[in-house]
Formats: structure tokens, C-alpha cells, sequence
């Protein structure tokens, strides 16, 4: 393996970890205040689908990102009236989010595009363009740095660098302002911020309003990527990045990490199909299932013990 | 102490009138669902006062007030502070009236240190760092005006539960409250730290603070207060001024009849020893040692009462001996050794071996609260082959008919063996277990804070039966933070501090004060 | 004193939801620019207008009456068992390893085997989770859902490059020898006079079904077994007090609830397709959470809750056949019932109750 191709792979392990980690931190903000967000992989889906439908119409990916955001939105809502204000399951209101938005999907990009589900295909604006950082082309022939900074650091869109800036943002914001403080309290114990004055269900509210934005972009840069909407597109990265949440125990630098690690997995797994270990050759199956039994061992504890928020899952119900 | 002297002190202490009381509540009513938890009551505290707030446990004191601090919002009535009528929507606007209010369940963020806990709500700005430094330089002020010593940076989950009461009162005076409500405050606390309580609320008193203090023990009242409401039923029964009235009247006037105090029980008739232990060691899940090497033994036809403050080991004692907690040592029943780490060490086992167990916490242990009266009257049990009608199914019919007797036998109101068990009030959910384990004939009976959350008329019952049980010739080991309990009911008293065994009493030979130190881990020696 | 009578618990309170749910599946219908009440006649006619029809629906009825049952007995013991897609997947492997290695002389003793072989490989795919939850803590939830991932991959692994009939184009395994075939309600019913559609799936499975429904409710009402399954569920800690053995009952209610996700396998792949064919299951595990819900985790409102998924699934791919509608609606509607019977229950609790408790107050005066 060559210095280039490791460079691609890294390239392509940041393509690919961009939407897991702004899932993952969509999914730390609301899991921190206590709302467990198995309805991750529904917002993506829904944020992808009307991203790409309005930038295909549209022609702009700015119009379908905020499209995208609003639709993540939409689900983030319905999530918070089932498991905030009504105090249902938020389990049970994850999984039917999840079906919801493969359902509409479907339905309604059939009956807006009539492509068996699919959006017409983005082409120009309806893409982000990659953006060059200054000076990679000159540098490009600096040995060994330059093809560094412009394969790997260089020439990622917008979405990428955002993503990365949101994980010193979100350390901010949790651990250094008011919200922050009132937000990990509501997930820790709900009645000690209720009783202080502060609204458990202002605060649950607004981690989903972040949870929305960050998937609906999340969902965005997907479409993106792909050139426009398919059926089922998400593939599970809401799951993946429900994975890295707890592989990160619900820290926003640790999430930076856990989604990079899932990236580069599918990055190999995407570049070696199958790869020949002398007479014993893993099948590709194995390295898309991977990442799942990666998750099952971290999750089995055998790569230290992930505590997640104690209120977590858990509706605010005043005690009696 | 006695209640005459009690009078006396008060009598001194008495409250200078002012002209606008600090709370006046005007026909407040609030129920939950089909319960009625306030009826129109109206109560007013006059400032810069104790006001004891007494009742049985459901009368609705912890209704009244959590709406006084917006907790929860009334039916009906009206709330005046400082003669101005407010409108408390939420613990905001609480906050905003000056009210502050500990619950007994401390409302705090285990795994935040004592400052984020204090600012939490009341923070000056949008960013933490100033809001910290500024609380930082505030609660030493506190700490050092009221005695409320506690390390700002600690975490909660380090304190000790009297230290995170300390915090509790903190939050409130970091709010400027002039008004602080403690509901069950001492139910945690060792009795000196009790005092030092008391000492605390004096202080806050003299600084013209008005407090409301919540609470079920009579003494407390007689000791701290100036004026006490008392509450049955969620109806508020009288106002008195505390030097005006003497604890029976107080006890009559929660129950609405006259009261034993006292168990009546003939001297115990103590046969061989039936449960033994010896070196008893107990770690809990973070390996911290909770229980650490104690000696005793129950005798046939005596109650051991073991005494302490909650937290103290000897809730990992009972669970120890009822199956469900591993430990090290040597426990014998009968004379025979039991196994206390291994495949025998489980609920089942120590069934079969005669031991019953009425659990400290009757919700979360003893009842399955979603269950039917007769699922529960089989709980533990549920392997007896007298409930099985074959190999494979259980014969609900029989099971359902011995509910029935023994519900009458025990006096369980409604007598439904189909009522879910969640249906029936805490006196006789209490009753359900305590027939359940006591028609079980078993050889030793644990018995964990037997009447918690149970009317007073309940009590009684229950104390009957215990009794009973021993004059039948069984071992019972009774564990309650309730002193007075433990001093009626027991033949036998050890005091439990920090997982040791302080020493043993004869209750006719010890008084609450002796016992009380004992509880703060202070031995004769010491003195 | 009881807010509301149990009647209007266990009866009313599905009811509206259910018919909340049909209302928004009535909107997004209408708002894609079809009509509902139309949508509606299509179902009923393609699922239950002919012999053929309801063959179909009753071969979806089956399905989801085990993956019903299989999300329920996980409930009962308050776990949420998301992996009922993968065990059904692993128990389709089980059902076709054991029809293909014996030339079967007659179903009566292949139907046996199925059964027992579907049910282990269901169970066997359920253990991990169940293991790494009662001893390490690892959330059941999370754990199934990577299993069914990690179960698609093994079955898109084993149909392409060990099972598959050598040479042949299609990821499947050879079809079952004639000895291995359930008799469809054409053939059962046959005898009787009755003229059953020919090619409808219903089968001999349907009996088993409901007959596995009949046993569920023994055993969790009437067995020791199901007696400490509801009791571990309601309280862990009062389990503990009782002497019930935690882990081993979230292991053995796990292995239930894998082997009757397995189990299903004697109906897709036994039953109707005859062989081990890609993508078995088609979303029937995650129906089974629909369907229990719905059915209040009770047998008989799970066999109803799975009948009406059955009709809904048939009556979907009528509606896609005649009037153009993607069959993914019904996914819309699977999604509808779910977010309304589980999630927001309280939408409808709370007013019903505010509403007994005004008549109940009333009559009191």
C-alpha cells in the first residue's frame, strides 16, 4: 500500500465519516438531555429525501439543505410531542419514525417524481462544491505535506469542515455555557432543573431542535453525495452513529474519533471487496457487517464500561 | 427529653406579632386523578417564625406545600405572600416570591459539584466561568454566616447525605429565599446531625427568616417550632401554638382518635439461637466495603432491633440474609451454615430454609404493584407445590382462595384477592406482605422498616403481629430508622454506624439519647 | 379507586388510536392525490373480495402472528427485542438446511423438524444479545439492531456463495424435495367441499400459528415460568427478592421470543416459496412490533393486530397493483400504528380518562 492510495482511503474515510459524525452529535445533544434518539436513521432518511427533492427542483443545495433541515425538524417535533410532552416511549416513538420516514419517502417521491421513489438527479449547484483551501494546488508538490493537505485537508465541502467545527462548538457549548450546564442537568435529573426554576421540557425541546438541524445537514450532505435521493439511502448510518454515541460515551471529541474509526471501515470496505488473506479470503459481506460486530463488542464492555446519562429514556413525570 | 421541657423552652422562644404574615393560603384544593390530596385549606405563617407542619403520611403536607413552591398547581384557592396575592405557576415564580423549599428527595445533579448545583437555574449570564467565580465568593459568605460548611467543588455524589441537605439549603439562600420549606428533613439524618439542623434553622429564624418544616415526628415539632398545623386527610384539622399543646394531644388530633404510643407486650421468652452471624462482610457494586465484619444472633421468641441511621449497612444485612446480596463471613440458620456467595445464595433459598422477609421497601421489593393481591400473595413463594396444579401449570383457583383467608385473617381492606395491588393504601400493602411472610410459619422473620408510609391505625396492627409472631416462639430481626419503634418493639437493641455494630442495649435500660449517639458512631469510650 | 374501567383500557384505547392512525393514513393518501375512501374499497376487495385474496392475507396473518408473539414475550419482560428480523432470517436458515438435508417422506415429519429447527436457529440468533444484556448490560436494543445487520450480511454471504445451486443465476438455495411441502388451505380445505384458491400461500402454517398463540397464554398466565417473566418485567428488584434468577429469565424469555421469530421461517420459506430465497422476512420482525403493541401484548389482541397487518399488507399490494400506490404506504401506515398505539398513548389516555372520571364524579353526585 502506497502513500497515495492510504491518502484516498483517508480521503474517503472523512467523506464517509462527515454525515455519521453530525448524526452523532445530533444524537449526544439529545441523549444528553435525556431523550433517547433511536430515530436518528429516520431523520436522516427524511432530511435526505427532501433535500434532494427541493435542490433538484430548486437547482440550489443551499435551498434543499435548508429544506433537508426543516424536514428533520418536522420528525425531531413528532419525536418531542410523543416522548416529551405526552411522555410516551421514546423507544417505541424512534422506531415509528424510523418506518415513518421510509414509508413517505417512498410514497411521496413516487407521487412528486414518479422515479419508483427517487429524486431527479442533482447536477451544478444542486451539489456542494468541494471547497480548495488556499494554496493546495501549490502546494500539492510539497513532498509527503502537500499531498496531504490536498488530498485530505483540502477539497471537502462546506458540510465537512462544518461537521468537524461543530465538535469543539458542541465541547463549548455543553461544558462552558448556561444552556450546557441546564442541558446535561436535564439529562441527569430532570426535577433537580424543574425545581430550580428551569423548564425540563424547554430544554428536552431545544436538544431536539439541535438534534434536527444537525441531521436534516447530516441527511443533506448524503443526497449530496449521492447525486440525489434513493430509496432507503441512509443504509443505517442513523444506527452507526447511535453506535459511535455510546463508543464515545456521549463526548463530542470522543464522537469525533468513534465516527472516524466507522468511516475508515467503510472506506476499506468499500475499496477492498474482498480481500485474500493468503488461501482464506474475507468476504465482503464480512467488512459491511463489520462495523455492527464492532458495536456489539464495544457494547458488550469489553472496550470499557460507556455510562450513559442517568435520566436518560426516561419521560419527566413529576414524582408524587 | 420531655415534653414539659420542651414547653418551657418554646415558651421563651415565642414569635414577636408581625403586621403582614409571610404566607397566607386561602381555600387550596388539589387533586390527583380521583384522589383528593387538599380540601380547602387555608393556613397562615406568620414571619420570621418555625412553623411545624404534622400528619400522617398521605395527609397531604407535601401536596400543600409542593404547590406553594409551584411544583404542582392547585384546583382552587389562593397564595399570599407578604400580603400581596402571587400567582405561582412554577417553581419560578416560587423562586421569584422568595420561597425556597428542600424536598425530601434532594433535587440535585449527582455527577455536577456543589457550585454547578447552586447556580443551576439561578446563573448570572450566559457563560458559566463568571457565574461560578461569583457563586464561589456568595456561598462562602453563606457557608460561614449559617454553619453550612460544605467543599464548593466537591460532588454530590461524594457528600455525605447531610452535607447534600447542606447544598439543598444553600440553593435556596443563594436565591435569597425568606421563606424555606424542609419537607422530612431528618428522615436521613443521624440525630446529632439532627441538632445541628435545628441549630441551622434557629440561626436562619433569628435572621428573620420564616421556615415551615415538614415532618411526622412529634419531637421534632416540640422541639424547633413556634406555631404547628396539623393535617388529616388532606384537611388541615387545627393551628395551635406549640407551647399551647403536648404530643398526645398533637397525635390525637392527626389520627382523629386517641392513640397508643406504646406496644403493649409481655417480656420475651428467648429459646436457642436460631440465626447466627459472624464476621459478616459486604462490599456493594463499587467495592466499597458497606458492612464491615459484624457479630449477632437471634434467639427463638425474641425481636433483635437493630437501630441506625438509613445508609448505614443495614439494608445490605437484610438483603445479605434474604438471598439477594453476596457477602463474606458465616451466617447459620438453625446451626447450619448457609451459603452466602454461591448457587444457594438467592430469594428461594433462604425461603426453604425458614427465613421470611418483609423488605424495607414494600413498592419496589415486596409487591409487584401492576399485580393482582393474589399473584403477590405467592411472590417467593410461587415454586410451594401447594400453588402448582401439575408439573407444568399452577393452580390459580387454590391460590386465589388462600388469598382471600388470609386477607381476611390480616384484616386487608378492600378484601379483593383481584385488586391490583398498586390499588390498596400503604397500611395494607403492608399487611399483604406481612401475611404473606408471617402465614408462611417461617423459623426468622427480617422485618425492614415495618411500618414506613402506614397510618397510624395500621401501625398497630402491624406491631400486634409482630409480637404474636415472637410469642409464638419465632426469631424476628427488625431493622427501622424510626427510634421510637425500635425502643417499643424490640427485647433487644444493637445500633448499627458505618457497617460496625456500636453495642448492644436492653431497651428498658437505654434511653433515645444514648441510642442517638450510638447512631453518630460515638461509643462510651469516647466519651 | 380506578380511573377507568379495564374494559375501556384494554379495548377503547387501541381503538381510538388505531383510528387515529387509519386518519393520518387517510390524509397522506389523500394528499399524494388519491382517494382514501377509494384506497380503502381496493384493500378490502384484493384482501378479502377472493379465496385467493385471503389466502394472502392469511399467509401475512401468520407471519406476524410469530413475530407478534416473539416482540411480546420479550415485553413481558421489559426488554424491546428490535431483532425479530434477524432471528426470522436465521430461522429461515434453519428451516431450509433441515428440508434439504433429508429427502422428507411426508410433511407430518418434516413439519416437526422445521418447526424445531427454526425455532433453535431463531433462538440460537437472539442468545448473544440476551447473554451480553444479562451479564454484561449491554442495551438489548442496541444489540438486536446490529444483529439484524450482522444477520443480512451472514444470509447475503451464505445465498451467494455456499447454498446457491451451482450455476444457477438467482442468490438461492435448491427448492425442498416434494416431501417438505405444507399443505395450502386449497388442499385442506379440498377434502371439504370447499374450493380454496389454488395459488394463495395460506398453509397449514396458520394452525400452527394460532396454536402457538394458544400456548403463549398458557404459559404466561398460567406457568411459574410466565408468572416470573411478568414479574421480572414489572420490577427487577422485587424479582431479585423473590429468588427469580434475573439473567436467567432474560435469557430464557429471549430465546422464546428468538424461537418464535424463527418459527415464522415454516411459513415464508417452508410454506410458500419452497426454498431459502434473499431478503426471506420482507419487514415481518419489525411488523411484529406493530402488531404486539397493538395487541397489548396479549394473544388475542396480537392474532387481530396480526390479521389486520395481514389485511393491510395484501390490500397495500392490491393498491399498488391497481391505483399506482407505492406498496411502501403500508410501511406509512405500519409506522402510523405504531407511533399511536405505543408512543403517543397518552394523546388519548389522558382525555378518555378526564372523561370517566367527569361522568364517574357525576353519578357520585
Amino acid at each position: 500500500m502506497d502513500y497515495a492510495t492510504i491518502l484516498q482511503i483517508l480521503d474517503s474515510t472523512v467523506r464517509l465519516a462527515t454525515p455519521l459524525l453530525l448524526t452523532c452529535l445530533a444524537g449526544l445533544f439529545s441523549e444528553r438531555a435525556g431523550v433517547v434518539d433511536i430515530g436518528l436513521e429516520g431523520k436522516l432518511l427524511a432530511a435526505a429525501f427532501m433535500s434532494g427533492a427541493a435542490a433538484a427542483v430548486t437547482g440550489s443545495i443551499w435551498l434543499g439543505l435548508l429544506a433537508g433541515i426543516a424536514a428533520s425538524m418536522a420528525f425531531s417535533m413528532l419525536h418531542g410531542l410523543a416522548s416529551i410532552t405526552f411522555k410516551g416511549d421514546q423507544l417505541i416513538s424512534g422506531v415509528a419514525l424510523n418506518f415513518l420516514a421510509a414509508g413517505l419517502t417512498v410514497v411521496i417521491g413516487q407521487s412528486w417524481f414518479q422515479l419508483g421513489g427517487r429524486t431527479p438527479p442533482l447536477t451544478g449547484n444542486g451539489r456542494f462544491e468541494a471547497w480548495n483551501l488556499p494554496f493546495a494546488e501549490k502546494l500539492a508538490d510539497v513532498p509527503f505535506i502537500g499531498p496531504l493537505y490536498y488530498e485530505l485537508i483540502s477539497g471537502h465541502t462546506a458540510l465537512t469542515y462544518i461537521a468537524i467545527a461543530c465538535v469543539p462548538l458542541s465541547w463549548w457549548v455543553l461544558y462552558r455555557t448556561r444552556f450546557g450546564l441546564r442541558l446535561r442537568a436535564v439529562g441527569e435529573n430532570p426535577s433537580a432543573v424543574d425545581t430550580a426554576g428551569v423548564s425540563v421540557v424547554r430544554m428536552r425541546y431545544a436538544s431536539l431542535i439541535i438534534a434536527g438541524v444537525l441531521c436534516g445537514m447530516a441527511g443533506t450532505y448524503l443526497a449530496s453525495l449521492a447525486a440525489g435521493f434513493v430509496k432507503d439511502m441512509s443504509a443505517g448510518r442513523g444506527y452507526i452513529a447511535l453506535a459511535a454515541l455510546i463508543f464515545a460515551k456521549w463526548r463530542p471529541w470522543y464522537a469525533l474519533s468513534a465516527t472516524l474509526l466507522f468511516g475508515f471501515l467503510e472506506a476499506i470496505g468499500n475499496r477492498y471487496q474482498s480481500i485474500s488473506l493468503g488461501d482464506f479470503v474475507i468476504p465482503v459481506q464480512f467488512m459491511q457487517a463489520l462495523p455492527y460486530i464492532l458495536t456489539v463488542i464495544i457494547l458488550a464492555g469489553f472496550v470499557g464500561k460507556a455510562i450513559p446519562p442517568r435520566a436518560g429514556g426516561q419521560p419527566y413525570v413529576k414524582e408524587r | 427529653m420531655s415534653a414539659q421541657s420542651e414547653k418551657g423552652r418554646q415558651a421563651t422562644a415565642a414569635p414577636t406579632a408581625s403586621p403582614a404574615p409571610a404566607i397566607e393560603l386561602r381555600g387550596i384544593s388539589k387533586a390527583f386523578g380521583p384522589v383528593q390530596a387538599n380540601k380547602d385549606i387555608s393556613i397562615t405563617v406568620q414571619k420570621g417564625t418555625i412553623h411545624g407542619i404534622i400528619g400522617e403520611n398521605g395527609a397531604g403536607k407535601s401536596t400543600l406545600m409542593s404547590i406553594l413552591y409551584g411544583f404542582y398547581k392547585a384546583d382552587a384557592g389562593e397564595v399570599i405572600i407578604n400580603g400581596q396575592k402571587v400567582e405561582i405557576t412554577d417553581s419560578q415564580a416560587a423562586i421569584a416570591a422568595g420561597i425556597g423549599m428542600v424536598f425530601q428527595h434532594f433535587k440535585l445533579v449527582e455527577n455536577f459539584t456543589v457550585l454547578e448545583n447552586v447556580i443551576l437555574g439561578a446563573e448570572e449570564g450566559p457563560m458559566l466561568r463568571p457565574s461560578i467565580a461569583k457563586a464561589r465568593g456568595l456561598l462562602k459568605q453563606l457557608s460561614d454566616e449559617y454553619e453550612l460548611s460544605v467543599d464548593p467543588d466537591a460532588l454530590i455524589e461524594d457528600l455525605s447525605v447531610g452535607h447534600q441537605q447542606r447544598v439543598e439549603i444553600l440553593k435556596a439562600l443563594y436565591r435569597q429565599a425568606d421563606i424555606l420549606i424542609l419537607d422530612e428533613p431528618t428522615g436521613v439524618l443521624t440525630p446529632a446531625e439532627a441538632d445541628h439542623l435545628f441549630r441551622i434553622l434557629q440561626g436562619l429564624k433569628e435572621q428573620g427568616k420564616t421556615i415551615i418544616l415538614i415532618t411526622h415526628k412529634l419531637r421534632e415539632i416540640m422541639e424547633v417550632t413556634d406555631t404547628v398545623s396539623v393535617m388529616r386527610r388532606g384537611e388541615m384539622t387545627a393551628t395551635v401554638k406549640t407551647s399551647g399543646t403536648s404530643p398526645e394531644q398533637l397525635a390525637e388530633m392527626m389520627v382523629g382518635r386517641k392513640v397508643l404510643l406504646e406496644v403493649t407486650k409481655s417480656p420475651a421468652n428467648p429459646g436457642k439461637p436460631v440465626l447466627e452471624v459472624e464476621d459478616l462482610r459486604v462490599r456493594d457494586e463499587l467495592g466499597v466495603e458497606r458492612v464491615k465484619g459484624i457479630n449477632l444472633n437471634v434467639r427463638a421468641g425474641e425481636i433483635l432491633g437493630i437501630a441506625g441511621v438509613s445508609g448505614n449497612g443495614q439494608s445490605e444485612l437484610l438483603e445479605v440474609l434474604g438471598g439477594y446480596r453476596k457477602a463474606s463471613g458465616i451466617v447459620r440458620m438453625n446451626g447450619e451454615e448457609i451459603d452466602l456467595t454461591g448457587k444457594h445464595s438467592d430469594g428461594q433459598s433462604r425461603r426453604k430454609r425458614g427465613i421470611a422477609n418483609v423488605p424495607e421497601d414494600r413498592h419496589d421489593e415486596g409487591l409487584i404493584l401492576e399485580f393482582q393481591a393474589w399473584e403477590n400473595m405467592i411472590f417467593g413463594y410461587h415454586n410451594a407445590p401447594e400453588y402448582q396444579k401439575n408439573r407444568f401449570l399452577m393452580d390459580n383457583a387454590a391460590i386465589k382462595a388462600a388469598t382471600q383467608a388470609k386477607m381476611d385473617r390480616f384484616d386487608v381492606r378492600p378484601p379483593n384477592p383481584k385488586l391490583e395491588a398498586k390499588s390498596f393504601s400503604g397500611g395494607n400493602q403492608q399487611k399483604l406482605v406481612l401475611a404473606r411472610e408471617i402465614e408462611r410459619n417461617p423459623d426468622l422473620l427480617l422485618v425492614g422498616q415495618p411500618t414506613r408510609g402506614v397510618d397510624i391505625g395500621a401501625i398497630e396492627f402491624i406491631h400486634q403481629q409482630i409480637v404474636a409472631l415472637r410469642d409464638q416462639g419465632k426469631a424476628i430481626l427488625l431493622v427501622s430508622v424510626e427510634l421510637d419503634e425500635i425502643m417499643s418493639l424490640s427485647d433487644r437493641i444493637v445500633v448499627m454506624f458505618d457497617g460496625r455494630i456500636m453495642g448492644e442495649k436492653n431497651p428498658g435500660e437505654t434511653n433515645e439519647g444514648e441510642l442517638g449517639l450510638m447512631m453518630a458512631g460515638i461509643t462510651e469510650g469516647d466519651q | 379507586m380506578q380511573k377507568m374501567p379495564k374494559w375501556a383500557d384494554a379495548v377503547l384505547i387501541p381503538l381510538f388510536s388505531i383510528l387515529l392512525a387509519f386518519f393520518f393514513s387517510g390524509l397522506v393518501i389523500w394528499g399524494i392525490g388519491k382517494n382514501p375512501f377509494e384506497a380503502i374499497k381496493v384493500m378490502v376487495d384484493g384482501a378479502f373480495g377472493s379465496t385467493n385474496g385471503l389466502g394472502y392475507t392469511l399467509y401475512y396473518t401468520t407471519n406476524f402472528i410469530f413475530t407478534g408473539l416473539s416482540f411480546a414475550v420479550a415485553s413481558h419482560t421489559r426488554l424491546f427485542n428490535i431483532g425479530g428480523e434477524g432471528q426470522a432470517m436465521l430461522g429461515g436458515l434453519g428451516v431450509a438446511l433441515v428440508c434439504l438435508a433429508v429427502q422428507w417422506p411426508h410433511w407430518t415429519l418434516a413439519l416437526p423438524a422445521a418447526m424445531a429447527m427454526g425455532a433453535l436457529f431463531g433462538a440460537a440468533w437472539a442468545f448473544i444479545p440476551a447473554y451480553l444484556q444479562a451479564k454484561r448490560g449491554s442495551h438489548i436494543v442496541i444489540t438486536t439492531i446490529m444483529f439484524n445487520f450482522i444477520a443480512a450480511a451472514l444470509l447475503g454471504y451464505l445465498l451467494t456463495k455456499v447454498l446457491k445451486v451451482p450455476g444457477a443465476m438467482a442468490a438461492e438455495t435448491a427448492k425442498f424435495p416434494v416431501g417438505a411441502h405444507l399443505p395450502t388451505f386449497h388442499e385442506m380445505l379440498a377434502p371439504f367441499g370447499i374450493d380454496f384458491n389454488k395459488n394463495a400461500p395460506a398453509n397449514v402454517s396458520f394452525l400452527v400459528a394460532l396454536f402457538a398463540a394458544f400456548v403463549f397464554w398458557i404459559l404466561m398466565w398460567k406457568t411459574r415460568l410466565g408468572y416470573q417473566i411478568r414479574a421480572f418485567g414489572n420490577s427487577e428488584t422485587a424479582a431479585k427478592y423473590a429468588g427469580i434468577n434475573p439473567s436467567r429469565i432474560v435469557i430464557i424469555a429471549m430465546l422464546i421470543s428468538g424461537g418464535l421469530a424463527g418459527l415464522m421461517a415454516i411459513n415464508n420459506v417452508m410454506g410458500e416459496a419452497e426454498r431459502l430465497i434473499d431478503n426471506a422476512v420482507e419487514g415481518a420482525g419489525f411488523i411484529g412490533i406493530a402488531v404486539a403493541l397493538m395487541g397489548r401484548n396479549h394473544p388475542v389482541g396480537i392474532v387481530l393486530a396480526a390479521l389486520l397487518f395481514g389485511f393491510l399488507y395484501q390490500g397495500g399490494a392490491e393498491l399498488s397493483f391497481w391505483e399506482s400506490i407505492p406498496r411502501e404506504l403500508v410501511v406509512v401506515i405500519q409506522a402510523l400504528v405504531i407511533m399511536f398505539t405505543g408512543a403517543l398513548d397518552n394523546m388519548v389516555r389522558i382525555p378518555l380518562e378526564k372523561m370517566f372520571l367527569f361522568f364517574s364524579r357525576k353519578k357520585e353526585v
